[in-house]
C-alpha cells in the first residue's frame, strides 16, 4: 500500500467532525490499509481481491450442503451422557387418563413413556393412550403461538388485552366462567382460586366429555359424599359389571387391569381366581374377558340391577324394589355374590343416577364398602357436574356470561349441544381458550393462549387422598406456549413461576404432614425423583348409609325399537388424542378395525334389516356410519365409539369416522350415553374397513389352549394335553442346540392378558414401527411387530372370546432363517432371531415361511429412508422432522424393501448386558424388560434367561400350563404361552367355532 | 400279405438339400411381411408396458403389487415358475431326445431351444424384480468381499440362482453350437457385405470340413449330456423353493418330479402354440408335419397324466398324513375362496389333455392349438394355486388374507410376454427357425422322397 498523502486538512480530518477521525489517524500511523478513493490498486490489492474472490467462489460453490453442526459439550451437563437415556419421573393426566410414568429422554428429546413402578396406583403399567401420548408432544398440528382473532400475536399483547377485558368485566360486575376438565392437581386448583380471588365473579366448572357424574351423585344421595370411590378389584372374588368397561376405558383402566389380573392369575400357590360376570349390550374389552357375559339392553340394565338388588335384599331380609321381572336370570349371580359377602364387587358404567344408587345399595348390602371399594379414599376423577354445563350454555345464550375461559376443554366437539354452546359463546365479551392440542373450540374463541403439552410442564396431582404425584418438563417447550396455570396466574396479577407455586403448596400442605425426616428441599427432590409421594391417610372406615335413598320403585323406559349405545374407544379414548397416528392405527381389541368408528350391530339385526358389513346407515338422521357386524352384540342395540369424527384436530384425525357426541342425551341430571327408539335407515354408499384380522374362527386348531378352573385344580396340565403329546413325539436327527451364556425367552400368561393393546403401542414407540395409514391397513400391510389375535367361539349371539398376543417367536429352529438366500436373518448365540436390515434384499421368503406370520415387509418407503427421492408413502406425516424426534435412536429405521420384526428389544438386552459388564456383575433376573412387558398393566408378559433355572421365565416354561404356539412344527420357539383358565363349569362338549 | 406300416416321413414333399436351405432361409430374406410388423408392434408395446411397470415397482416399491403381510409371493413367483417351466421343452427336445436318437426332434429343436432361452430370460426377470431391494440384489451372489458376508447355502433361493444361471448359459451354448453350421450356410448365401461380415463372425469360420463336423458333433453330444440332467435339476430346484418350506401345500416331497413333468408338459404346449402359427406363416408345413405335432401331443398326454396323478397323490397324502393344516390347505384349494383357480387348473391340466387319446384330435391342428392354449393357462393357474392359495390361509387364521394382483403386476407379466414374442420375432428374422443341417441329416432316411 502506497503511502497516503492528504491534499487538504479536510481530507485528513473530515469536516463533519466525526468522532472516529482519531481512529483514522491512528490507523494511518500504524499503517492499517485504508483504500483511498482515486488511488490506483496495487499488486497486493489485486492479489488480495483475487484470493478473496477465489476463496469465496470456492466457499460458495461448496455451500450447497447445509452445514450441520454437532457441537460437543465443553462442560458435560450432569445428567446428560450422549447415547445414554435419562428417565424423568412424571405423571400423565389429560383429564381422562391417569398414569404415573417415567419419560425416557434421549439427547433432550422424550422418546418413550414407561410406567412408574413406584406408584401404588398404576404400579408400572400404562395404557395404549398413555404410551402413545409421547407422539402427541410432537404433533405438528399443535398451536405454536398465541393468537388473537385467528392472527398470531405476542404473549404480551394477548395478555394485555385479556387483562384489560377481565378488568372491564370485573368493573361491570360481569360473570366469568372457567371451564376445565376434571382437575386433580391441588396446585392448579389453587391457581384457579387465586384467579377467583382477583376476579370474584368467576365460576369454575369442571366438564368431562365422558361423564361419570351419576356415580358421585349417587354417592351423594346414599352416603352423603359426592365422590367416586376407589375400587379394589383384586380383593373381589366375584366381580359383576354392568356395562362398565373397566379394563378398557372406565375411570382408571390401568389400575383396574392391574388389580383384575392379580385376581385372575392362577399358579401352584394360588388355585383360585375371581369370577367375573358382565352384563352389557355391545361387546366391550371387559365383557369379552368375563367368565360369563350376559347380553342385556341398556334400557333394561336398571331393571336387571334392581332385580339383582331384590334377590340379595330378599335373602338378607331387606326391603325390595318394585320392578318388573328381569329379562335375564340374575339368580346365579346373586347367589355367587351372597356367597362372597365382603369380597365381591358390583360396578356399573351407566351414567344414570338411579342405577348407581341401586348398585351402591347392592355393594352395601354385600358389605363391600371398606373392602373392595372405598368411599373414604375416593378417586379424584370425573368431578364434572353435568348440569353445570347445561346451565352454562343457557347463561351464555342469555348473554349472562361476559368472560369465558376454556382451559383444556373442547365442547365444540364433545358437547352434545355444541351448536348451542358456540352460539352462546359468541355472545360473551371475552372468550379465551387454553388448549394444548389443536381442537375445534380453540379457534372459536377470540384469544387463543396455547398451553404446554403435559410432557413440557410442571404439575402435581392427587389421584386419591394422600396419593400425590408430580409431573416435570421432559423437554423445553417446543413452541411458543405457556403453562395454562402461569397464564391464569398472570391474568390474576400473580407474577410467579408455576413450579414455585407448586413447591410452596407442597411445603405448606404436604410436607408438614408427610412424616419425611429431611428438609423440604430433600422432600421435594425425593418426590420429584420418585414422581410420586404417597402417605397413608387415616383409615376412616365409617360410612353413613342412608337406606331411604334406595328407591322403592323405579320408572322403566320403553325398551321397544332400536337402541343406541355410545362407548369410549379403547384406541383414541374420548377423542382428545385422535390426531395421534399410533392410536389411529391401533386395532380395536375386539373388532380389529383401525382408523375408523362404526355402528356395531348384531348378526340377527343385520339379517333382519338386510344389511351387510360396510353398508352405511344413518342414525336418527344425525350420523351416518358404516356398519360392522359384531358377534355378541345385543340384538337391537347399535354401539358406536366416541372420539372420532374430529373436524379440526390435525390432518391425521380429520375425516376419520363420525362424531357421535351430538347423540349423547341429557336426561334429568346427567349425560346419558345411550338412547332408545333410534331410527336407523340404510343410506347410499359402501365402506371398506381397515381391519387387521378378518377371520374370526380358530378352525379348531390348538392355538389358544384353555381350561376351566375346576379342571385346572384337578390337573394343572388340563387343556394342554397336546403339549405332552408333542413333547413325546418330538424327535430329531440333529443335536439339540446348546446356548452357552444366555438364552432369552418370553412367556405370555393368556389368563392375565386382557388384550388392552398397551403393548402394541409400546412396541411401536420403542422400535420405530412405521405407521402405514388406512389404505395400507386395508391391504393388510400393517407393520405392528406385536399383534393381538382374537378369536370367537360358540354362540354367535354371545360368543366366547380369546386373545393371544403374538410377536416373533424366536424359534431355535426357525423356518425363516434357512430360507433367506443372503443370510439376513440368523439366530444369535443367545437364541434371538435377528434381522440384519442392511443385508436384506427383500425376497420375502422368510415372511412366507414364518408359520406365525409375524414378519413385516416394508412395502413402501414408509420412513423416507431409501435412496430414491419422491417415493415416500407417509399418510400420517410421520416423516416430518418434528415427529421424527420421537424416534428411538437405538433402533434403526428400516427402508423400503426390507423385512422387519420383533427383536425382543435387543437394544434393551444389549444395554443391560453392558451395564452389568461395566459393573462386573451377573445380570439379574428381571433386569431386562422389553417394551411390551414393561408397559403391560396385567403383568402378562415375562422375559428372561431360560438358562437361569431360577428365573421367572424358567419357572413359567416349567409350568404345566406352558405350551408353544404350533409346537408340533418343531420350530422350538423361545416364546411360551400359559393356558387360559376360565372360571366356568367344565364343558362336556367341544367348542363350536364361529365361521366367518 | 401283411406289410408292416412304414413310419411317417419326417420331411414331406420332394426335397433335396438345396430346397431345404431355400425353404428354411426364405423367411429371413427380403422385407418382413405385414403380419411380422403387426406382431412386433404389439409385442414391443407389451414389452414397453412391462418397462413402465418395472419402473413403478423399483421406484415405489413392492407396495405397488397386491401382496400383503401374509402373502409374500403372488403373480411374480407364479410367472417365474411358469416361464421356467415353459423353457423346459426346448432342452428336453434338444438334449434328451438327442440322446435318445429321436430323429423327429430335428425339425423343432432350433425354435424350441430359442424358446427356452427367451423363456428363461423372462423367468429370470421375476426373481430380480420381486426383490424388495433390487439395487442390492447382487448380495445374492457369493462374491468375495471385505465385509466377510457370505450367502446362505441352505436357502433354496440361492440354489435357484445357480440353477437358473447354469441353465441359461448351458442352453445358450447348446443352442449356439447347434447354430454354427447353419450360420455358415447363411454367411455363404448372404448377398450384402455387412451380412456376410456379421454371419461370418458369428459362424466362427465354419467351413464344413470333416474335422469341423466331427468336433461339432462331439461338442453337441457333450453339451447334450450336460443339459439333460439340467432338465431334471432346474425345475426340481425351483420346486424346492416351495418344498423346503413349512407351509402346508408347499411342504411336499412329491414336488420335484411333479414340477419337472409339469414343466415339460407346459413347455411342449408352448412349443405347439408357437409352431402351429410359425409353420403356417412361414410355410414350413412340410418340415413341421402333423406327425411332429402328434409326437408332441403324445408327450403332452404322458406328462399331463403324470401331473394329474401328482394332484391326486397330493390330495391323498394330505388326507393320509392326518395333519390338519395339510388337510385344510387342500380342502381350501378345492373349496376355499380360490376354488375357481383350482377348477381351472384341474380342467386345463388334467381333463382337456386327455382328449389326445383320440388320434383324430391328436392330429387336428385346431384342436391341438386350442388344447395347447388350455395347457398354458392351466399350468399358469397351477403355479398360482400353489403360490397363493397355500399362503393365503396357512397356520394362524388371524393372519388369513386375500390377494388380488394390481395393474403393475399384470403389466410386468404382459411385459415378459412382450419380451418373449419380441425376441421370438427377431429370432425368426435373423436365424433359421429350423436346424438346416440337422434336417438335412435325416432327409435321406426319413424324407418322403426316399421312402
Amino acid at each position: 500500500m502506497e503511502k497516503k498523502y492528504y491534499k487538504s486538512i479536510e481530507e485528513y480530518q473530515p469536516i463533519d467532525g466525526s468522532p472516529n477521525n482519531y481512529k483514522n489517524l491512528a490507523k494511518n500511523h500504524i499503517g492499517i490499509d485504508e483504500p483511498v478513493s482515486g488511488s490506483p490498486s496495487s499488486r497486493r490489492d489485486f492479489l488480495k481481491l483475487f484470493g478473496f474472490a477465489i476463496a469465496s467462489a470456492a466457499v460458495v460453490s461448496s455451500c450447497e450442503q447445509p452445514v450441520r453442526k454437532a457441537i460437543p459439550y465443553l462442560i458435560k451437563p450432569d445428567a446428560i451422557t450422549p447415547g445414554k437415556a435419562s428417565y424423568f419421573a412424571s405423571t400423565f393426566f389429560d383429564g381422562n387418563d391417569y398414569s404415573s410414568i417415567l419419560v425416557k429422554v434421549r439427547d433432550g428429546r422424550p422418546i418413550k413413556i414407561e410406567g412408574n413402578k413406584l406408584s401404588s396406583v398404576t404400579k408400572g403399567g400404562s395404557s395404549a393412550r398413555v404410551q402413545a401420548s409421547v407422539l402427541s408432544l410432537y404433533d405438528t398440528a399443535r398451536y405454536k403461538n398465541p393468537a388473537i382473532s385467528g392472527v398470531e400475536a405476542e404473549w404480551e399483547k394477548a395478555d394485555a388485552e385479556i387483562i384489560e377485558n377481565l378488568k372491564a368485566i370485573k368493573q361491570s360486575n360481569g360473570k366469568i366462567v372457567i371451564v376445565t376438565p376434571t382437575i386433580i392437581s391441588p396446585s392448579t386448583l389453587s391457581v384457579i382460586e387465586k384467579f377467583i380471588e382477583e376476579y370474584p365473579a368467576t365460576k369454575h366448572i369442571q366438564y368431562d366429555a365422558i361423564s361419570a357424574n351419576a356415580i358421585s351423585l349417587a354417592n351423594q344421595s346414599v352416603f352423603g359424599k359426592e365422590v367416586i370411590p376407589s375400587y379394589q378389584f383384586h380383593k373381589a372374588k366375584v366381580i359383576v359389571g354392568f356395562g362398565a368397561d373397566f379394563l378398557g376405558t372406565w375411570l382408571m383402566p390401568v389400575e383396574f387391569t392391574k388389580q383384575y389380573s392379580k385376581g385372575r392369575k392362577v399358579g401352584h400357590n394360588k388355585k383360585e381366581m375371581s369370577y367375573h360376570a358382565h352384563f352389557e349390550a355391545g361387546m366391550s374389552l371387559t365383557g369379552s374377558n368375563a367368565d360369563k357375559r350376559i347380553v342385556t339392553k341398556n334400557s333394561q340394565q336398571k331393571i336387571v340391577i334392581a332385580n339383582l338388588y331384590n334377590e340379595i335384599a330378599k335373602q338378607l331380609g331387606e326391603n325390595t324394589i318394585e320392578i318388573p321381572a328381569s329379562p335375564v336370570d340374575v339368580h346365579d349371580v346373586a347367589q355367587r355374590l351372597l356367597a362372597h359377602k365382603g369380597e365381591s364387587l358390583v360396578v356399573c358404567g351407566s351414567n344414570d343416577k338411579e342405577s348407581q344408587v341401586i348398585v351402591n345399595g347392592i355393594n352395601y348390602l354385600l358389605g363391600n364398602y371398606g373392602s373392595t371399594l372405598d368411599i373414604n379414599s375416593p378417586l379424584n376423577l370425573k368431578k364434572g357436574n353435568d348440569s353445570e354445563m347445561e346451565t352454562l350454555t343457557k347463561e351464555l345464550n342469555k348473554g349472562e356470561v361476559s368472560g369465558l375461559i376454556l382451559y383444556g376443554v373442547n365442547p365444540a366437539y364433545n358437547y352434545q349441544n355444541a351448536k348451542g354452546f358456540l352460539n352462546g359463546l359468541k355472545k360473551a365479551d371475552l372468550t379465551v381458550s387454553i388448549p394444548s392440542l389443536k381442537d375445534e373450540t380453540a379457534e372459536e374463541c377470540k384469544y387463543l393462549c396455547p398451553d404446554h403439552y403435559v410432557l413440557e410442564t410442571w404439575n402435581d396431582y392427587e389421584i386419591k387422598p394422600g396419593n400425590y404425584s408430580l409431573s416435570q418438563p421432559a423437554i423445553r417447550p417446543i413452541f411458543n406456549t405457556r403453562a395454562g396455570q402461569e397464564t391464569l396466574l398472570k391474568w390474576a396479577g400473580v407474577e410467579t413461576e408455576y413450579v414455585e407455586l407448586i413447591k410452596s403448596n407442597w411445603k405448606k400442605n404436604i410436607y408438614p404432614s408427610s412424616g419425611f425426616s429431611g428438609s423440604f428441599r430433600d422432600f421435594w427432590n425425593t418426590s420429584l425423583h420418585n414422581g410420586v409421594f404417597e402417605k397413608a391417610v387415616g383409615g376412616n372406615l365409617e360410612i353413613n348409609y342412608s337406606k331411604s335413598a334406595i328407591p322403592s320403585g323405579i320408572e322403566t323406559e320403553s325398551s321397544e325399537g332400536l337402541e343406541l349405545e355410545l362407548v369410549e374407544s379403547v384406541a383414541v379414548g374420548d377423542g382428545r388424542q385422535a390426531n395421534n397416528p399410533w392410536l389411529q392405527e391401533l386395532p380395536d381389541p375386539t373388532t380389529k378395525v383401525t382408523w375408523d368408528n362404526y355402528a356395531s350391530i348384531s348378526v340377527r339385526l343385520a339379517e333382519e334389516m338386510g344389511i351387510t358389513e360396510g353398508d352405511i346407515i344413518s342414525i336418527d338422521k344425525q350420523l351416518s356410519l358404516p356398519v360392522l357386524i359384531q358377534p355378541g352384540q345385543e340384538h337391537k342395540t347399535i354401539s358406536v365409539a366416541l372420539g372420532y369424527g374430529r373436524t379440526n384436530a390435525g390432518a391425521v384425525a380429520e375425516g376419520v369416522g363420525g362424531n357421535a357426541y351430538p347423540l349423547v342425551q341429557h336426561n334429568r341430571q346427567t349425560r346419558i350415553y345411550s338412547k332408545t327408539g333410534v331410527k336407523v335407515e340404510k343410506v347410499e354408499g359402501e365402506h371398506e374397513f381397515a381391519k387387521t384380522q378378518s377371520h374370526h374362527s380358530m378352525e379348531g386348531r390348538p392355538l389358544i389352549r384353555e381350561t376351566t378352573l375346576s379342571e385346572y385344580i384337578e390337573d394343572p396340565a388340563s387343556g394342554n394335553e397336546f403339549h405332552e403329546k408333542v413333547k413325546h413325539h418330538a424327535t430329531t436327527l440333529y443335536e439339540k442346540r446348546k446356548f452357552e451364556g444366555h438364552h432369552w425367552g418370553m412367556a405370555v400368561d393368556l389368563n392375565s392378558c386382557t388384550g388392552c393393546n398397551a403393548c402394541v403401542v409400546a412396541c411401536s414407540a420403542e422400535n420405530n414401527v412405521p405407521v402405514v395409514g388406512k389404505e395400507q391397513v386395508k391391504l393388510a400391510r400393517e407393520m405392528h411387530w406385536m399383534r393381538i389375535d382374537r378369536y370367537y367361539s360358540d354362540d354367535i349371539e354371545n360368543p366366547e372370546v380369546v386373545r393371544q398376543p403374538v410377536m416373533c417367536q424366536h424359534c431355535d429352529n426357525a423356518p425363516c432363517e434357512n430360507v433367506c438366500p443372503v443370510g439376513a436373518t440368523t439366530n444369535s448365540s443367545e437364541g434371538v432371531n435377528q434381522m440384519a436390515y442392511n443385508r436384506c434384499i427383500g425376497t420375502r421368503y422368510c415372511n412366507n415361511n414364518c408359520p406365525y406370520k409375524v414378519r413385516r415387509f416394508n412395502f413402501m418407503d414408509y420412513t423416507q429412508s431409501d435412496a430414491i427421492p419422491l417415493n415416500t408413502y407417509d399418510p400420517a406425516g410421520m416423516t416430518v422432522d418434528l415427529k421424527r424426534m420421537v424416534l428411538n435412536p437405538d433402533v434403526v429405521i428400516r427402508s423400503k424393501g426390507v423385512i422387519e420384526k420383533c427383536s425382543l428389544c435387543i437394544q434393551r438386552i444389549q444395554e443391560k448386558k453392558l451395564d452389568a459388564k461395566l459393573e462386573n456383575r451377573q445380570l439379574e433376573d428381571g433386569e431386562i424388560v422389553p417394551a411390551c412387558a414393561q408397559t403391560c398393566p396385567a403383568d402378562a408378559i415375562v422375559f428372561g434367561d431360560l438358562n437361569n433355572k431360577d428365573s421367572k421365565i424358567s419357572k413359567f416354561f416349567a409350568d404345566e400350563r406352558n405350551y408353544h404356539l404350533l409346537e408340533e412344527l418343531h420350530t422350538l420357539p423361545s416364546v411360551g404361552y400359559l393356558t387360559k383358565v376360565r372360571n366356568t363349569e367344565a364343558k362336556a362338549t367341544k367348542k363350536k367355532e364361529i365361521k366367518h | 400279405m401283411y406289410v408292416s406300416p412304414q413310419r411317417e416321413p419326417l420331411i414331406k414333399g420332394e426335397k433335396d438339400y438345396a430346397t431345404i436351405t431355400n425353404d428354411v432361409t426364405a423367411p429371413m430374406a427380403g422385407k418382413p411381411g405385414k403380419y411380422w410388423f403387426m406382431g412386433i408392434t404389439i409385442s414391443t408395446t407389451a414389452f414397453l408396458l412391462g418397462g413402465v411397470a418395472t419402473f413403478f415397482t423399483v421406484w415405489f416399491g413392492i407396495g405397488t403389487w397386491g401382496l400383503n403381510k401374509t402373502i409374500g409371493w403372488g403373480w411374480g413367483i407364479t410367472n417365474f415358475v411358469w416361464w421356467v417351466g415353459i423353457g423346459h421343452a426346448g432342452t428336453f427336445i434338444s438334449a434328451i431326445l438327442l440322446l435318445f436318437r429321436q430323429k423327429w426332434r430335428t425339425s423343432i429343436n432350433r425354435s424350441a431351444e430359442a424358446m427356452t432361452l427367451m423363456a428363461v430370460a423372462c423367468a429370470g426377470f421375476f426373481p430380480l424384480i420381486h426383490m424388495g431391494r433390487l439395487l442390492v440384489g447382487f448380495f445374492i451372489f457369493p462374491y468375495p468381499n471385505t465385509r466377510d458376508v457370505w450367502v446362505n447355502f441352505n436357502s433354496p433361493l440361492l440354489w435357484d440362482v445357480f440353477a437358473i444361471t447354469t441353465y441359461f448359459f448351458v442352453s445358450l451354448l447348446f443352442w449356439y453350437v447347434g447354430l454354427i453350421p447353419d450360420l455358415g450356410t447363411i454367411r455363404d448365401r448372404a448377398k450384402k457385405v455387412w451380412q456376410k461380415k456379421i454371419y461370418g463372425f458369428l459362424s466362427f469360420g465354419w467351413v464344413g470340413s470333416a474335422r469341423h463336423w466331427s468336433r461339432h458333433e462331439s461338442l453337441s453330444l457333450i453339451l447334450a449330456g450336460l443339459a439333460a440332467p439340467l432338465v431334471l435339476s432346474v425345475h426340481s430346484i425351483v420346486s424346492m423353493d416351495f418344498a423346503t418350506s413349512v407351509i402346508p401345500g408347499w411342504h411336499t416331497t412329491i414336488f420335484p418330479p411333479y414340477f419337472v413333468s409339469g414343466a415339460v408338459f407346459s413347455g411342449f404346449a408352448m412349443v405347439l402354440t408357437l409352431l402351429i402359427i410359425a409353420r403356417k406363416t412361414m410355410n414350413l408345413e412340410e418340415y413341421i408335419t402333423i406327425g411332429h405335432i402328434e409326437s408332441m401331443n403324445k408327450i403332452i398326454i404322458a406328462t399331463g397324466s403324470i401331473v394329474g396323478i401328482a394332484y391326486l397323490t397330493e390330495l391323498f397324502v394330505a388326507w393320509y398324513s392326518g395333519v390338519e393344516y395339510e388337510q385344510y390347505a387342500f380342502l381350501n384349494r378345492a373349496t376355499g375362496p380360490y376354488w375357481w383357480a383350482y377348477t381351472i387348473m384341474m380342467t386345463c391340466n388334467v381333463i382337456t389333455p386327455q382328449l389326445f387319446w383320440f388320434r383324430k384330435i391328436r392330429r387336428s391342428l385346431v384342436a391341438t392349438f386350442i388344447i395347447s392354449i388350455f395347457v398354458n393357462i392351466g399350468m399358469w393357474f397351477e403355479r398360482f394355486v400353489i403360490v397363493v392359495t397355500s399362503l393365503h390361509r396357512d397356520f394362524l387364521p388371524s393372519s388369513w388374507t386375500m390377494y388380488k394382483p394390481t395393474l403393475v403386476e399384470v403389466g410386468l407379466y404382459v411385459g415378459t410376454i412382450g419380451l418373449f414374442f419380441t425376441l421370438f420375432l427377431l429370432f425368426v428374422r435373423v436365424f433359421p427357425v429350423i436346424a438346416i443341417s440337422e434336417v438335412k441329416s435325416v432327409l435321406k432316411t426319413s424324407g418322403e422322397k426316399k421312402k
